[in-house]
């Protein structure tokens, strides 16, 4: 894990390393700086001269503007290593993801995706900080400590050594009592927040059934349960305080009492009184080294969900990748389903789509007819290969899918998917996804050919309209024509709609299959839709059951040969069915 | 709505006053203690050092004479002292961190119940204009600034104001002339925060607008992750991600150098100046300068050194209190935005009319009374003190009604319309029509602005809003489903409902024949609104839904638009079924969806243009006629 990680140091590696150097350095001079206190301390007692002040002054100031210029240059490199880390990580991450499948997407979920670039590298990052900054810091304040107690203390400071085992024994048991109720605890909060989500979003729901008091009770119940778990974790933690002030009276009582009996019965041969107020700084020093690794432990026990989280994405091997010596040419739009079984995991126990062979000439128009769950969708989406196929093969322009160079494919098989999204910017952004140096005439034109051209006139701001997120002021008609030329501006060999114009009105929708058939003729098309009306004119109507094709003709064929699709006509034609934008 | 205050130090003072009196109301009891044991804790802590002192004097005093045991007694005394000391502030200690833990805990679970049943009583025009991703920040993001402030960044400003102050008079008490040199490092402390720790609360503020952004972008892009492959938009999207990334970096690059830096300017500034204090001291004592103390103690070894150490501790508890500002402003903006929230009005409700179980008395006339007995009424309580109950039958009239969701911008106009008790009611109309609109204003999720709607007679205005919803059931487009069992979620319409009721009400959806196919059956547990099921199969459960309900009045707000026509004929029957002896307003793309209603809206752009039966409107050969046969005519 750690190593996967690491890769994303990179450039930072130079801070990340001066960190701990500068830190290093800082630590020197702290543990050097009341050694030399102590000494001015005795030679004020001692009546020194002004001068002796002075020197010892000058030598103080110059070891503190130098432990100034360590300690900030430390802060300093170790931020811009922590940020910096975070920001490649980050990177790496959403790169990973730019290459991921639909498959590797699916087995994820978007949701989980984003908190992972967020909230999970958030919490590696002040990890990170906390390992840079104090690494090197905590071993290193405590072996000095520990050497220096040694020198000025003599067998007094063999304290430390009773007391660490103490402390340090104190310490894991609690650590050791938190982590799983904090990783139970976590779970929970995350539930408790996805359900605040799910009551966000299905307030409309709440509201027209008046639960809110149930809500209510429900959520509250839920924080109970959250703060009961939290609250124990919380106190058990909240033990380490004490248990370090419990640690540092003992050693001063100790030493206070016991030093001052050695002082006094041996005359200050066996310990002398500077080394006594000595020991009593050090023993600080000691254990609030000992204290602050304790927090970094729990902190980096808390990063580490986090982490495995994230090397999780990192490690994911896109299932789709352009083969070598790609192919980047496609002849033309013919298609050929040989013998092709699909699964969307490996342990789906049921095929998506079995034994389908299938030849589409160029040009042909295709009309795909089924009800919901017949795995229409999951055949065209095998044509630009955003699944693999999982037995038999797709052939497009004569060729196997998996030889191409899946930009060059992609290039050419243009998917207008049934989930259409548009981004925040404006209409000619968008569109220009399909092919960023169209000009704007270009942009028009496929615009027409979509019918989207009226009523994007109709705006105040035309083409530079503004869309926002998720596409949220434009209807859902305009949506799909809009998507539709996007599409469209790729100049694809093969043209699919997936259910791409169930929110069209039939008028403009008769209107979008004319403009194709006149204007793009030699263009592959494939049209899923739910309407008979929206495909009874295709070259072919394939007409999918449960994952294979029951039939496939046209529409008065089909009407002659096929049940299903007679039922369907009848469902919508038998007192004329018709759907309104 | 974060536009009442601007940002600044009054509003903080605001939040923070707040906060501090709804800490105190939410424990009253446990809260003191708490702050007594941190006041107790943080003074004794600052006590030892003078105890400490007074040993080393004695012991220093004596070494040289080896005699252990004339002064063993003022020695071990003067320890037994410390120690007791210090176990009542561990005792303190131990105290205060438990109950703190308590505390924070309690206080993050009020906060949030707090803001969630406030928002429960929040009007659906609050989610409509709101983007749900920021709302939720309140519940994750605002609250965890406000974990940290309480349960870390307050306790820690208490103890180390107290010491400071508790320093400060034991420092004066020995000599003003240092005391005066201390000071004057605070002032050079303070204005280092003020620089730098000002310039790093800038940047953090920076730093969580731009996590904002970046989190905006990511979310947006997973969202459209598939239509990025499909185009081959990944290299695009990179450079579009680098640009967020880099700047998210350059921000919390200097916040975090700052907030890093001023811990060890502030150490040293404090090494200095006890180097300061030290030559100081020196001086006056190599020459003899007369000492002004609130003691009155001569300037003398004894007391230069124990001021030492308190300047080392006064200068250490500066840092602290430093160390943690960032975390109180960063606290007090989410404690704002939790409070904003919290804040929001409610739904006004002033409905007197409510919705009671009633019995027929022998005249014919109703009575109210406790049981259930499938027969509803009305109580209509009038100024003269008398009652009327008015059967509920679901008779639904609107009269010249116009509306806007926003003031000026009139989306309804003059639509009046009258659904008699069993009648269904269609709206056809295409987007941006006004369909839904008119069905919000039914259920009261939006007021209207002139006009009058009537339900069994009753100015809907006039009537609870919970008992006017409960009145009726909706059945919504995009379907919202809960984590629980599919069972769980068909009871959700009534919570009342035994199982029996629940599957009977299924049977009517058509939604059973699918439930029993799942894995488990009616016991299925859902999550992620149900995303194991089809959309159609969503639909088919939030009708079984409103099945459970049994409301008089039934809204489908394109209920069966994801369930492709073959199945939805199958599904037809139940949902006549359903229909049947309800007034139902049906909202619908598919006209076939339609065609059997008794009345039939066609609207367009807020204005009903024509109304009547199927047949009516085909004879009438407008709008209506053009639409069905719309599709006959292009073939």
């Amino acid at each position: 894990m750690i190593r996967t990680l690491a890769k994303s140091i990179r450039e930072y590696k130079k801070p990340s390393l001066l960190a701990p150097i500068f830190v290093s350095g800082e630590v020197v001079l702290e543990c050097i700086i009341p050694f030399i206190i102590a000494n001015l301390v005795n030679e004020i007692k001692n009546g020194c001269s002004i001068k002796v002040l002075v020197q010892y002054g000058a030598l103080l100031v110059l070891m503190a503007g130098l432990s100034l210029a360590f300690g900030a240059l430390a802060g300093s490199a170790c931020a811009t290593a922590s940020c910096g880390f975070a920001r490649n990580l980050r990177k790496d991450m959403f790169y990973k993801i730019q290459g991921y499948s639909f498959e590797n997407i699916d087995k994820f979920s978007v949701s989980s995706l984003v908190t992972r670039l967020t909230t999970d590298i958030t919490n590696v990052q002040m990890a990170y900080m906390m390992i840079v900054r104090t690494a090197v810091r905590c071993p290193l304040m405590l072996v000095f400590s520990f050497v220096m107690g040694f020198i000025m203390g003599g067998k007094m400071a063999m304290i430390f050594l009773a007391t660490i085992p103490i402390l340090g024994i104190g310490l894991i048991i609690v650590i050791r009592k938190t982590m799983p109720v904090f990783r139970r605890v976590f779970k929970k909060y995350d539930a408790l927040n996805s359900s605040i989500q799910e009551n966000i979003r299905g307030m409309r729901v709440v509201k027209a059934y008046v639960r809110e008091d149930y809500e209510k009770k429900k959520f509250n119940a839920a924080a109970e349960n959250v703060k009961a778990d939290f609250t124990k974790a919380e106190r058990i933690l909240a033990i380490n305080n004490p248990l370090m002030q419990f640690c540092v009276y003992g050693v001063m009582v100790f030493v206070l009492s016991f030093g001052s009996y050695t002082v006094i019965t041996s005359q200050g041969l066996a310990l002398d009184v500077g080394q006594m107020s000595s020991l009593l700084t050090y023993s600080f020093q000691i254990l609030m080294s000992l204290m602050m690794l304790s927090m970094v432990f729990v902190m980096i026990t808390m990063a580490t969900e986090s982490a495995e989280r994230i090397v999780e994405v990192l490690s994911e091997e896109s299932t789709l990748q352009s083969p070598e010596h790609a192919i980047t040419e496609i002849r033309d739009g013919s298609i050929d389903f040989n013998h092709v079984s699909f699964k969307y995991s490996k342990n789906a126990a049921r095929m998506s789509l079995s034994n389908i062979d299938l030849h589409i000439r160029p040009g042909e128009i295709i009309g795909i007819i089924g009800g919901t769950g017949s795995s229409k969708s999951s055949l065209i989406q095998l044509i630009p290969r955003l699944y693999d196929a999982t037995e038999g093969s797709v052939k497009v322009g004569g060729v196997d899918v998996r030889e191409y160079d899946l930009t060059a494919l992609r290039n050419q098989v243009a998917v207008v998917l049934q989930k259409n999204e548009l981004f925040s910017g404006t209409i000619k952004e968008n569109l220009r996804w399909g092919n960023k140096d169209a000009t704007d005439t270009e942009l028009e034109e496929a615009c027409k050919l979509a019918q989207a051209d009226e009523f994007i006139q109709q705006f105040p701001d035309k083409y530079d309209t503004y869309i926002e997120q998720g596409g949220s002021n434009v209807s859902g008609g305009q949506k799909q024509r809009l998507c539709i030329a996007r599409a469209l501006l790729k100049k694809p060999k093969i043209l699919i709609l997936d259910d791409s114009t169930s929110a069209v009105d039939t008028r403009t929708d008769a209107l979008i299959r004319q403009a194709f058939r006149r204007f793009i003729p030699e263009t592959t098309k494939i049209i899923i839709a739910q309407r008979i009306a929206s495909v009874q004119d295709a070259d072919r109507i394939v007409v999918m059951e449960g994952g294979s094709i029951s039939a496939v003709g046209t529409h008065d064929e089909l009407l002659k040969t096929s049940e299903i699709y007679r039922e369907v006509y009848t469902s919508q034609n038998k007192a004329g069915d018709t759907d309104v934008q | 709505m974060s536009n009442r205050k601007p940002r600044n130090d009054g509003g903080r003072k605001a939040v923070l006053l707040r906060l501090v009196r709804m800490l105190f109301s939410f424990y009253p009891v446990l809260l003191p203690i708490t702050l007594i044991c941190i006041l107790f804790n943080a003074i004794i802590s600052s006590v030892p050092s003078v105890f400490m002192q007074n040993i080393i004097a004695a012991v220093e005093k004596s070494w040289q004479t080896g005699d252990w045991a004339g002064v063993s007694g003022q020695i071990l005394g003067l320890v037994g002292i410390l120690a007791t000391f210090y176990v009542l502030s561990l005792a303190a200690g131990f105290v205060y961190t438990q109950l703190m833990a308590v505390i924070t805990q309690g206080v993050l679970a009020k906060m949030r119940e707090k803001m969630f049943n406030g928002m429960q009583d929040l009007p659906i025009k609050y989610f409509d204009t709101h983007n749900h991703g920021d709302v939720m920040s309140y519940y994750t993001n605002d609250i965890d600034t406000l974990r940290q402030m309480i349960s870390q960044s307050i306790p820690q400003l208490i103890i180390s104001a107290v010491t400071v102050i508790t320093v400060l008079c034991i420092m004066l008490y020995f000599s003003i002339w240092l005391t005066l040199v201390v000071l004057l490092g605070v002032v050079a402390m303070t204005l280092v925060v003020k620089k730098i720790g000002g310039s790093s609360a800038r940047y953090f503020i920076r730093q969580q607008q731009a996590i904002g952004r970046t989190e905006g972008f990511v979310e947006e892009m997973m969202n459209g992750q598939k239509v990025v492959k499909v185009f081959c938009h990944e290299e695009e999207t990179k450079e579009a991600f680098d640009v967020i990334n880099d700047s998210l970096f350059s921000d919390s690059e200097k916040a975090n150098r700052y907030a890093n830096m001023l811990m060890p300017i502030l150490n040293n500034i404090g090494n200095v100046l006890y180097v300061v204090v030290a030559l100081v001291g020196g001086i006056l004592l190599l020459s003899h300068a007369p000492n002004i103390s609130v003691s009155g103690l001569a300037f003398n070894i004894s007391i230069v050194v124990p001021f030492l150490n308190m300047t080392k501790q006064f200068a250490g508890n500066i840092s602290q209190v430093s160390n943690q500002l960032n975390s109180v402003i960063m606290g007090l903006a989410g404690t704002k935005r939790i409070f904003d929230l919290i804040d929001e009005e409610p739904e006004v409700d002033n409905g007197y009319v409510t919705l009671v179980n009633a019995r027929e008395k022998r005249d014919g006339t109703l009575e109210e009374c406790d049981e259930r007995t499938n027969v509803w009424a009305w109580k209509h309580p009038h100024g003269d003190g008398t009652v009327t109950y008015t059967r509920l039958a679901g008779d639904v009239r609107m009269f010249d009604v116009d509306f806007g969701y926003e003031p000026g911008k009139t989306v309804l106009h003059d639509v009046s319309l009258y659904a008699k008790p069993g009648q269904k009611v269609a709206f056809v109309g295409s987007t941006g029509a006004g369909k839904t609109t008119i069905t919000n204003l039914i259920n009261r999720f939006y007021d209207i602005a002139d006009g009058k709607i009537r339900y069994d007679g009753i100015n809907i205005n006039k009537i609870h809003k919970s008992d006017l919803r409960r009145s009726l059931g909706m059945v919504l487009q995009d379907t919202n489903l809960f984590t629980g069992t599919v069972m769980d979620n068909i009871r959700y319409g009534r919570l009342e409902a035994s199982d029996e009721e629940c599957i009977a009400a299924a049977q009517l959806a058509g939604a059973h024949d699918f439930i029993t196919r799942l894995p488990q059956g009616y016991d299925t547990p859902l999550s992620g609104n149900g995303a194991s099921l089809s959309q159609g199969q969503r639909q088919l459960l939030s009708i079984a839904r409103a099945a459970v309900a049994d409301p008089p009045v039934m809204i489908l707000d394109e209920a069966t638009s994801s369930i492709d026509t073959r199945t939805e004929a199958i599904v037809q029957q139940g949902m006549d079924a359903l229909m049947t002896g309800r007034t139902v307003f049906v909202i619908a793309h598919r006209l076939s969806t339609v065609q059997n209603s008794d009345a039939i809206m066609v609207l367009d752009h807020g204005r009903i243009i024509e109304r009547g039966t199927h047949e009516d409107l085909l004879a009438l050969k407008g709008t209506y006629y053009q639409l069905f046969t719309g599709a006959l005519e292009l073939d």
